[in-house]
């Protein structure tokens, strides 16, 4: 019993991290139309930062992720003003084409800069040492990760819900013409809503640094897992992007407890059994 | 009969200049082992598994429509397959078939999965489903040897029960293997994309609503196009292990899913030459930028954008056009 409450924490926390690339993939998607394919190398990105801030240069925790997100945002805004612009009349094949290249881009990029080994940050001291759960120790830190989470959750709700902003990208997303008639800045609120999803696939990957390390294949190991949980979730929706992560997170950690070679089979399963039974997603409209 | 109406269109009918063109391509590539050396044979094979990769992917993409980024797990599906038939049974036609019918036979499990979904979700679906080909490669240690693949995997004989065998343990007489393969997949290939199928296909990624109206049944020609795909990935695949003697994981990792994917937007999706056309370059641009760094696949993403953004019709319909609008002036037109 002890055991699956504990491993049920473990994967929330995992749960936690898929949940902030998930959140800025479908909050793109929903907005733009478009899938960011090189999402995964934007939370790596993050992870390499905060790495680099904190790890490297020793500057305060919170700073340096506050730096992290904003040289994250920064890659984003190059990406969607520069180049996926000029892509929305166009297939959206090209559109998936152009983010693949930059996957290509961004993770050798980050091989020459920071070299093919991995990097890890410390763990903040203020944030170290282990609580007692069912007579276990659960890592502080993971504690704070959850947290966190539940938190940007929150917040993402109440600024779509309750906000100026939130009206204007809900608007945006569901007529961009009528928006853009009424007088909305469309192409700035498009790049708008890319830098919010690079900043959230940078904290997932700054505030992940110290426990999953950075290395030059993480962005194709989370990409994968967030296309995963969108296909659960529904493509576009941020509660079931939520329960997509909750979904895999869990499942994930229970996997590599009872059957470690298949864990990663266990979550493909999963996605088969929901194309099969509901196409559309579980949560889609 | 099926085939009276599956003379080809107009536009694709091969005039006289590009058959002998394509004549003289033949022959240069049978007399290739005359004059280079066993690197390039090497090369040429290379060049030519990339070919076939590149163009069952531009049947589902190019003439259907369907955007795949996990090819590389059916071309691991033939890798894996093919070795560990030839570990079992030293016959090279036995590996090369079984393995090409297996990645069929994945690539029918999967499809029925995949083609639920069109677009942006197919493309989802099938990077997810390709990793985790990848994991089970990795992963699965007794029957694929995890990290370290199968290696010790015999170029066995060319062998015909009762009929011949013949002995393939030179880089130049597996050339010759390939070649044959090669060519035959080719123009079994055309003939497919210019029969009343190809036409379906191209149909359905042009007007999907249409062709159901007018009774195609939409979602088992996308899966056909899709084992079309999955088994040309496959057979690329069964012809690796006869060459390296070895299969390991990469081959079906994500990245080995972008060969296809870079040569045929090099080449270009609206010709049938084109993936051929860009796996040429390809290899041509990778052994270049290789020379003088490591990093190649950066140089290769930047090659995809330049593509994306300004060159979407890719190099061989770049040249058909040429040739088009030379053929009009020439005319006087």
């Amino acid at each position: 019993m002890g055991t699956i409450v504990f491993q049920g924490l473990v994967g929330l926390s995992v749960a936690m991290y898929l949940w902030l690339i998930s959140a800025g993939l479908t909050i793109i998607f929903g907005v733009l139309g478009v899938i960011n394919f090189a999402h995964g190398s934007l939370f790596m990105l993050g992870a390499y930062f905060a790495f680099t801030f904190y790890g490297l240069l020793g500057w305060n925790f919170w700073l340096a992720i506050v730096l992290s997100l904003g040289g994250t945002a920064a890659v984003g805004f190059v990406m969607e003003r520069f180049f996926l612009r000029y892509l929305y009349g166009v297939d959206e094949a090209y559109q998936l084409l152009l983010t693949f290249g930059f996957i290509l881009i961004l993770d050798d990029a980050v091989k020459m800069i920071w070299g093919g080994v991995f990097r890890i940050p410390p763990i903040p001291a203020f944030l170290e040492g282990n609580w007692s759960v069912v007579g276990r120790p659960f890592p502080v830190y993971n504690v704070f990760i959850i947290v966190a989470g539940i938190v940007v959750g929150i917040v993402l709700w109440l600024g779509f819900e309750r906000t100026w902003w939130g009206r204007t990208i809900r608007a945006t997303a569901s007529d961009r013409e009528m928006a853009n008639a009424i007088g909305v800045n469309v192409p700035r609120v498009f790049s708008g809503v890319f830098m919010v999803g690079a900043m959230l696939a940078a904290l997932g990957g700054a505030l992940g640094s110290p426990v999953r390390v950075a290395s030059p294949g993480l962005g194709a190991a989370m990409i994968i897992q967030a296309f995963v949980i969108t296909v659960i979730g529904g493509l576009g929706n941020l509660p079931g992007a939520f329960v997509g992560s909750l979904i895999v997170g869990i499942l994930s950690a229970y996997g590599t407890l009872l059957f470690p070679v298949f864990e990663l089979a266990l979550i493909y399963m999963v996605m088969a059994i929901v194309l099969l039974v509901r196409p559309q997603g579980l949560f889609a409209r | 009969m099926a085939t009276a109406t599956a003379a080809p269109q107009k536009g694709e009918r091969i005039s006289r200049p590009a058959g002998v063109a394509l004549g003289l391509l033949v022959l240069a590539l049978f007399l290739l082992p005359v004059v280079g050396g066993t690197y390039a044979q090497y090369v040429a094979i290379q060049v030519m598994i990339l070919s076939l990769f590149a163009l069952g992917f531009n049947v589902l993409f190019g003439y259907t429509g369907l955007l795949s980024f996990g090819q590389a797990g059916f071309y691991a599906v033939g890798a894996y397959g093919c070795a560990k038939l030839l570990m079992l049974k030293p016959s090279l036609l036995f590996g090369v078939a079984g393995g090409t019918l297996l990645a069929g036979a994945a690539a029918l499990v999967l499809g029925i999965l995949c083609i639920r979904h069109t677009r942006i979700y197919f493309s989802m679906l099938t990077l997810a489903f390709g990793m985790m080909i990848y994991s089970v490669a990795l992963k699965w240690r007794d029957f694929t040897g995890g990290d370290d693949g199968l290696v010790g995997v015999p170029r066995a004989p060319l062998e015909i029960p009762g009929l011949l065998s013949i002995n393939l343990a030179t880089m130049g007489r597996y050339y010759y293997f390939v070649l044959v393969v090669f060519l035959l997949a080719v123009a079994v290939a055309y003939r497919l994309v210019h029969s009343p199928l190809g036409l379906t296909l191209q149909g359905i990624r042009d007007s999907e609503r249409r062709m159901a109206f007018t009774g195609v049944p939409v979602r088992r020609y996308r899966l056909i196009a899709f084992m079309i795909a999955g088994s040309y990935a496959g057979l690329a695949g069964a012809l690796l292990p006869a060459l390296e003697n070895t299969v390991t994981p990469p081959i079906a990792h994500w990245s080995t899913s972008a060969d296809p994917v870079l040569a045929t937007l090099l080449g270009g999706i609206q010709t049938f030459a084109g993936p051929m056309v860009g796996a040429f370059l390809l290899f041509i641009i990778k052994d270049i930028i290789v020379r003088f760094t490591e990093y190649w696949l950066i140089w290769l993403g930047i090659i995809v954008v330049v593509l994306v953004m300004g060159f979407r019709g890719g190099v061989a319909s770049l040249v058909v056009e040429r040739w088009r609008a030379f053929q009009r002036y020439s005319r006087g037109g």
